[in-house]
């Protein structure tokens, strides 16, 4: 009675296109093992990490809402303002370091509760929306910084960033809190309902809304979840380069979305993996770091990245299609 | 034993509804008797939709009485009329496509695990859910080979069969189907009206909107005709014709003029 | 911002037309490429003195950020229209902005560029920059004398490909040192043996904090860093100073930023090229006004000037000290 799925190349697919991050990945650190000498080591992999941090965190929050087949074109700028905020109240008004940390984590949630907001109760599309306060953070923090960086940060500011030793190498806390954040959330978005339901409402909200659950609600802590991850970015930003940086997060907008594509979420909502993302953020910073490594000028990063991220979207395109 | 004896599981009294200048219920009435298949037919404009949007919750009417059972109720929303065991099979299905069968039958009545992996983790149950939506569709023969299948892989009349399978799995009361057979072809909608059979036979009554004729005379006990906004006439299957039918929904056959086995 | 200033412009320019004697009272627009970057808020800060002293209106305007072409063409079509006779610019897209400024000549306008030349340089009337090939050499002087003979490895953290200032400042940083380069017209970045690694930083503190780390895993040994700006060599510090190379590594740099120069003065970068971003747009007031006057206008190249700033002065080569660079910086003090 049950009809055969079609045998078509894209209904063979879906497996290899959970797996395409990873292949990526091996790829590019066998080739760049064997073309460097020193590629493959556990200092340069533990610096690749680290590199990777800001942008990895941002893009938990990003694939969340690219999961609901929105998309946040802010993430970089609200992350900038979360370190200026939280430096800037270390440093002027001599906040102790974990309340300022934690009032910095409430103005991006607070940014991420107002793309919500207007995505949610006036209905603008999201790429609209983030367009808007990704200028509007921008100018707030010129506006609060004066355009200048922060230097006199507290110390427990910057603890993320330092290492402690394990077999032979430097790891940073930051990585540890990063692979954590990862798999907690999917954690969340397989074994929850509540995480569930972020895959259903991008697949298909007006069902959502028919079984009773209001995409709305999902849709806003959506949001305000990804602006509580943007916070936690600023304090890798800020333990990362010891300094609140005005002009931090301006390539960080792109390279979020860049490394959830990778990763193989689809842009339209409802499929996706959160551990897909930060294996695209370590490609990225892979291409960087093994091309440096060799020599190569960054030209040729920017075009590999360019060509991944069509075959990324590409693969996508064709396993859906594979599944009717 | 005819259709006519069978208690009164849902009904409504003198439903109005006006959307602006226009009046979709005028004044409707209905009865859905226990174990029936009840098909709603009607034109365009005559008010079928309207009327199973107030019995679904979906709408709230104007003027009028909804009863259960015999005991009136007031649905102000769609999980309303769910809590009281009435489940709608929409258009459009209302089914997340890239998520499971399984998934998508406990869509938004997730089982949690017990103890504290359940309650402070809020992990789902996913072995019994698989196991319970297994059970379900095995219940109402329904010969889908694997639960874990994206719902995007199977058919359109296969997905049919889940959106009525979930119906069916969580309704206490009645199932309410919008055009189910619609765009499916002649093996596939067999499929779908076998399942409506069992669902019946499993002892929920069923209100089944349809434009489809044939469909509606191979499975329908009753034949409720919507039209003006009012309910024309309630005709009985086996005894009218399928082309006085249409002309009583068109208006072109007044009920009257029927001879009296031709109602129900 | 732009806005109101330009709204303020308007209606100054329309009372003016009202009452022809007053209109003898230069207008000059001032064009950025951003308004919030510091050195530019220093040029606007020295337009807009300049311009009180001489008598002239200063419109001002720029684009929303690097690379806004567009925004920069309409502040220029808006300050024309308010009556600019003279616009200084700094353009954010060397080739596109200049059918922009070809409208703007046709129409009697005087154009200087500011700080960076369009392509070609010619398309402007004149140009009041940095010699950044000159501000290369100048610490490339410096390590060669700081580094007294020792055997170098280089790594030079540049901007990004194909900018001509980049490439100017690591071109001339690498003749100054005395190794084989390539001259000032020269967009392409010259490779000796002895720069072991290039990255590029872009001009950011994080993305130069990246490129010092791959490059020294690329090259533990290397002993002398060049970098494009300021903020490139404090994240290049960073990553040295996390790998514990800081006390060995040479940092040098171009601006003179007054973070920048905090950083000499802290010990982080041994020198820096200080760049005057406040005396450029002065001079460009002058020679706005000056064409308003006299109707002669400005042409050619003028070099605004170069100083190198170090701690510790070194043999041979000319340097300022701290305190003469905290007073010319730009940027908060």
């Amino acid at each position: 009675m049950a009809a055969i799925p079609s045998t078509t190349l894209g209904a063979k697919l879906p497996p290899i296109g959970q797996l395409g991050p990873f292949i990526a990945l091996l790829i590019a650190c066998v080739a760049f093992g064997f073309t460097t000498d020193q590629f493959f080591s556990g200092e340069n992999f533990s610096l690749i990490l680290q590199q990777v941090t800001v942008v990895g965190v941002i893009a938990i929050g990003q694939t969340l809402i690219i999961l609901t087949a929105g998309i946040d074109l802010s993430c970089g700028m609200i992350m900038a303002l979360g370190s200026i905020v939280m430096t800037k109240l270390a440093a002027d008004m001599g906040l102790p370091a974990p309340l300022a940390i934690l009032a910095g984590i409430a103005v991006t949630a607070g940014f991420g509760l107002i793309n919500g907001l207007l995505v949610t109760r006036i209905k603008l599309p999201p790429f609209i929306v983030t367009l808007g306060t990704f200028n509007i953070a921008f100018a707030i923090t010129q506006l609060y910084s004066g355009a200048q960086t922060v230097t006199e940060v507290p110390p427990m500011m910057t603890w993320f960033g330092s290492t402690f030793a394990l077999g032979g190498t430097n790891i940073a806390y930051g990585t540890i809190l990063m692979i954590l954040l990862y798999l907690g959330v999917w954690f969340w978005l397989r074994e929850t309902g509540a995480g569930r339901h972020v895959y259903a409402v991008g697949n298909n909200p007006e069902a959502t809304r028919l079984v009773g659950i209001p995409p709305e609600r999902v849709l806003l802590g959506v949001y305000v979840l990804a602006g509580v991850f943007y916070g936690i970015a600023s304090l890798m930003s800020v333990a990362r380069t010891g300094v609140g940086d005005p002009n931090a997060g301006q390539t960080e907008n792109l390279d979020a979305i860049t490394a959830v594509v990778l990763g193989g979420t689809s842009l339209f909502g409802g499929r996706g993996m959160i551990l897909g993302s930060l294996v695209g953020a370590i490609v990225v910073g892979v291409l960087r770091n093994g091309l440096t490594l060799m020599g190569v000028s960054s030209v040729y990063q920017v075009l590999i990245t360019g060509i991944l991220v069509i075959v990324a979207v590409t693969v996508d395109q064709l396993s859906r299609k594979g599944g009717r | 034993m005819t259709a006519t004896t069978a208690p009164l599981v849902m009904q409504a009294k003198g439903l109005i509804k006006r959307y602006g200048q226009v009046t979709a219920l005028d004044g409707a009435d209905f009865e859905l008797r226990a174990g029936e298949i009840l098909a709603v037919i009607g034109d365009n404009g005559a008010g079928k939709s309207s009327l199973i949007k107030c019995l679904s919750g979906a709408t709230v009417p104007d003027e009028g009485q909804i009863l259960l059972d015999g005991k009136p109720i007031h649905f102000k929303a769609p999980i309303d009329a769910r809590r009281e065991g009435i489940e709608t099979v929409y258009q459009d299905l209302a089914v997340a496509p890239a998520m499971t069968i399984a998934e998508n039958l406990f869509l938004g009545r997730e089982i949690r695990r017990q103890g504290f992996l359940g309650n402070v983790l809020r992990m789902l149950d996913k072995t019994k859910m698989l196991e319970l939506s297994i059970a379900r569709m095995n219940d109402l023969k329904v010969g889908i080979r694997s639960m874990t299948q994206a719902v995007e892989t199977l058919s359109g009349g296969q997905r049919q069969c889940v959106a009525v399978a979930r119906a069916a799995a969580f309704a206490s009361h009645v199932v309410i189907l919008d055009e189910p057979t619609a765009a499916l072809g002649v093996k596939e909608g067999n499929m779908v009206l076998e399942l409506i059979r069992r669902v019946r036979d499993k002892g929920l009554p069923v209100v089944l909107i349809s434009h489809n004729m044939p469909h509606v005379f191979e499975i329908a006990d009753r034949i409720h005709v919507a039209r003006l906004g009012k309910r024309g006439a309630v005709l009985n299957p086996k005894k009218i014709s399928m082309s006085d039918t249409v002309a009583v929904m068109t208006g072109a056959l007044p009920p009257e003029q029927l001879p009296a086995e031709c109602l129900a | 911002m732009l806005k109101l200033t330009l709204a303020a412009a308007l209606t100054s320019a329309a009372l003016a037309a009202q009452f022809p004697a007053h209109a003898a009272e230069p207008v000059i627009g001032l064009i950025t490429k951003t308004e919030t970057n510091p050195f530019f808020v220093k040029m606007k800060e020295g337009a807009s003195a300049e311009a009180k002293a001489k008598g002239a209106k200063l419109l001002s305007g720029a684009g929303k950020a690097d690379g806004d072409n567009a925004g920069q063409v309409a502040a220029m079509e808006n300050m024309i229209a308010a009556g600019a006779k003279t616009i200084l610019i700094t353009p954010s897209d060397a080739k596109a902005i200049i059918p922009a400024i070809k409208k703007a000549q046709e129409k009697g306008v005087m154009v200087i560029a500011l700080d960076s030349p369009t392509d070609p340089q010619s398309a402007t009337d004149a140009l009041f920059a940095t010699d950044n090939y000159q501000a290369g050499v100048l610490i490339g002087q410096y390590a060669k004398a700081a580094m007294a003979g020792k055997p170098v490895k280089i790594a030079t953290l540049d901007l990004f490909p194909g900018h001509p200032v980049g490439a100017q400042r690591h071109n001339g940083f690498l003749q100054g040192f005395g190794l084989k380069s390539n001259d000032a017209k020269n967009n392409e970045l010259a490779r000796p043996a002895e720069v072991v690694c290039m990255a590029d930083s872009f001009g950011d503190r994080a993305k130069g904090q990246t490129a010092m780390e791959n490059c020294l895993q690329k090259n533990p040994d290397i002993n002398l860093v060049y970098t494009i700006n300021e903020p490139a060599a404090a994240g290049a510090f960073n990553a040295l100073q996390k790998s514990g190379k800081d006390k060995n590594v040479m940092i040098v740099s171009v601006d003179g930023g007054c973070d920048g120069i905090k950083d000499v003065a802290g010990g982080k970068i041994a020198a820096t090229s200080q760049q005057y971003p406040l005396k450029m747009a002065a001079m460009g007031v002058a020679a706005g006004v000056d064409y308003a006057t006299t109707g002669k206008k400005v042409s050619g190249y003028t070099d605004t000037g170069v100083t190198l700033i170090a701690a510790k002065p070194v043999d041979g080569v000319e340097s300022k000290d701290t305190k003469v660079g905290t007073e010319l910086c730009w940027g908060k003090k």
